[in-house]
């Protein structure tokens, strides 16, 4: 009995209160591990290590007698050429951002007009552009935009890449008209009323008191959108541009060598996730933040 | 109808060789029921790994936690269509046995490694989004089930998962919307779905504009039958007085 009302602690850390139950004790569930905390120096050391053991591991398998260039060597004599490649798809990813955020506010804007029509067409367009794959909007583009353009006199030339921005700027602009929808009409309806009371136009209360409150609203959505379309911007290579994914098979074809295919692609899916990774992070904690405001 | 597309074509110049050719018909009709197997089985796929990884998130194991966060890590913030080509042109190169004719052959093929590696892009994301859920059913339910004498899987799979389920199934919607849209990516591996034999059609027959077009509707068509079907599920699962 006094065993049951005064219970030894199983557990050393524990000191024995005095009515202190076990079953008593709150309940912890176990929590989630979080991305953030996983990627800590340790485990970036742990996966630096595992690339080399990939890299590097191979050639150690093979005798030492055969005069093969170690892999990890050949990486390093790409890399020059694979990081020109993949500055190309970050200026494409810039490019198709800045070209789809602007068409996408203006569109979400119109969404949420008063003009029954312009807003029932502008949720067509949205719609449209948002459920369709990015890889058809790109063939689209390449395939049916002429090469060049007579604007004037003048032939202005239609590069291939310039033709990808525009492919990868539509569903862009399509998911920001939708998050501007939702942000506007997240605004409560009294900063509405009270900008009409002090007289403002529509425009105006549009422009200057509605648009600058979505930007906290928008922002995480936003960053998460650019992450997932620098993710996108390897497609480009499929219709003929050339980026890191299609330099990389480029230097693949010309090594022809089979132990270079694992390293190599981990190499490229390496170097996207450490751009794409920080700015995950950047966003988790930016959605923390505004969340706690309404 | 093949007489109403062949008029299309002689009269108003519009060249939909589906409508009256039957080759190019059967071709088209297969590259729809290719795309529709590799958007039901990676959806398939990607449900199981999401409820999987988010069971496993909830373990008191801190390895195999950190073990599903590298993996979220990992697929979330890589590009997909690398991802497909370091499973099918790296991985599938070494994953090789010697076939009938002592040739090597590919162990697994690209139709297969569309689907495995869809799903575990999708799936990495659809567990995050069951985590959501999960947390976001009350603890008492999970007390009261394991109250009652429910172990934790059984408590995950009967209490804890069907509500999660319903918590979740609008960000699940656009995850799988997104899967759908991003099966189109097979082309680059050439497995017959629907853009992969249009592009077939149209460098045959170039028709391009037209092709564009119908590729496009199909998709909208397809995205429009799952966020319908999705809609209905949601509405037959509600439990009246639970969310929303």
């Amino acid at each position: 009995m006094t065993e049951l009302l005064h219970p030894r602690p199983a557990d050393p850390a524990m000191p024995a209160i005095k009515g202190h139950l076990p079953v008593l004790l709150p309940v912890r569930p176990p929590r989630p591990v979080t991305a953030a905390e996983l990627f800590t120096p340790g485990t970036a050391l742990l996966l630096l290590v595992l690339l080399a053991w990939f890299s590097v591991g191979p050639v150690v398998a093979q005798a030492a007698g055969e005069t093969r260039t170690p892999v990890a060597l050949l990486l390093l004599k790409w890399t020059p050429v694979l990081a020109e490649g993949f500055a190309f798809n970050i200026l494409i990813s810039i490019l198709s951002m800045l070209a789809g955020t602007v068409l996408g506010v203006g569109l979400g804007v119109l969404q949420v007009s008063p003009n029954r029509l312009l807003a029932r067409l502008a949720w067509v367009v949205t719609q449209f552009f948002r459920n369709s794959p990015w890889l058809v909007l790109l063939f689209y583009c390449i395939l049916l935009i002429p090469f060049e353009l007579e604007i004037l006199g003048t032939t202005v030339p239609f590069p291939g890449w310039i033709k990808a921005v525009i492919g990868l700027s539509l569903p862009v602009m399509a998911y920001m008209s939708e998050f501007m929808r939702g942000a506007i009409q997240s605004i409560p309806s009294g900063q509405w009323e009270s900008a009409a009371s002090l007289g403002f136009t529509r425009r105006q209360t549009m422009i200057e008191v509605i648009l600058p409150q979505t930007v906290t609203r928008v922002l995480p959505s936003w960053m998460n959108l650019y992450a997932v379309l620098t993710m996108a911007t390897p497609i480009v290579s499929i219709v003929g541009v050339n980026e890191v994914m299609a330099l990389t098979r480029a230097a693949l074809s010309s090594e022809s060598r089979t132990d270079l295919l694992i390293p190599m692609y981990l190499y490229i899916l390496g170097w996207f996730f450490l751009y794409c990774y920080p700015i995950s992070r950047l966003t988790r904690r930016l959605e923390r933040k505004y969340a706690v405001k309404l | 109808m093949e007489q109403f597309f062949t008029w299309l074509y002689q009269e108003q110049g519009i060249n939909l060789t589906i409508g009256y050719d039957s080759y190019d018909r059967g071709l088209f009709l297969a590259g729809i029921w290719m795309t529709v197997k590799l958007s039901v089985l990676s959806v398939l796929f990607s449900l199981v790994i999401g409820a999987l990884g988010a069971w496993i998130q909830g373990s008191p194991s801190a390895l195999m936690r950190g073990l599903v966060g590298a993996f979220i890590a990992f697929f979330r913030n890589t590009p997909p269509l690398v991802q497909l080509y370091f499973f099918y042109f790296a991985v599938g190169t070494v994953l090789r046995h010697t076939g009938e004719n002592g040739l090597p052959q590919p162990l697994v093929s690209g139709f297969g490694w569309a689907v495995i590696s869809l799903s575990l892009f999708a799936g990495s994301l659809n567990v995050e989004i069951f985590r959501s859920g999960i947390e976001a059913v009350p603890r008492a339910t999970v007390e009261a089930a394991s109250a009652l004498g429910f172990n934790r899987l059984q408590t995950y799979l009967h209490v804890v998962l069907p509500l999660a389920l319903r918590i979740s199934l609008p960000s699940l919607g656009t995850n799988l919307v997104n899967l759908v849209k991003t099966t189109s990516l097979a082309y680059a591996i050439a497995v017959p779905e629907v853009l992969y034999v249009s592009a077939q059609i149209w460098s045959d027959q170039l028709n391009v504009r037209e092709m564009m077009n119908v590729v496009l509707l199909t998709y909208i068509v397809l995205v429009a039958v799952l966020v319908w079907g999705l809609h209905r599920w949601e509405k037959s699962m509600r439990i009246p007085g639970f969310g929303t």
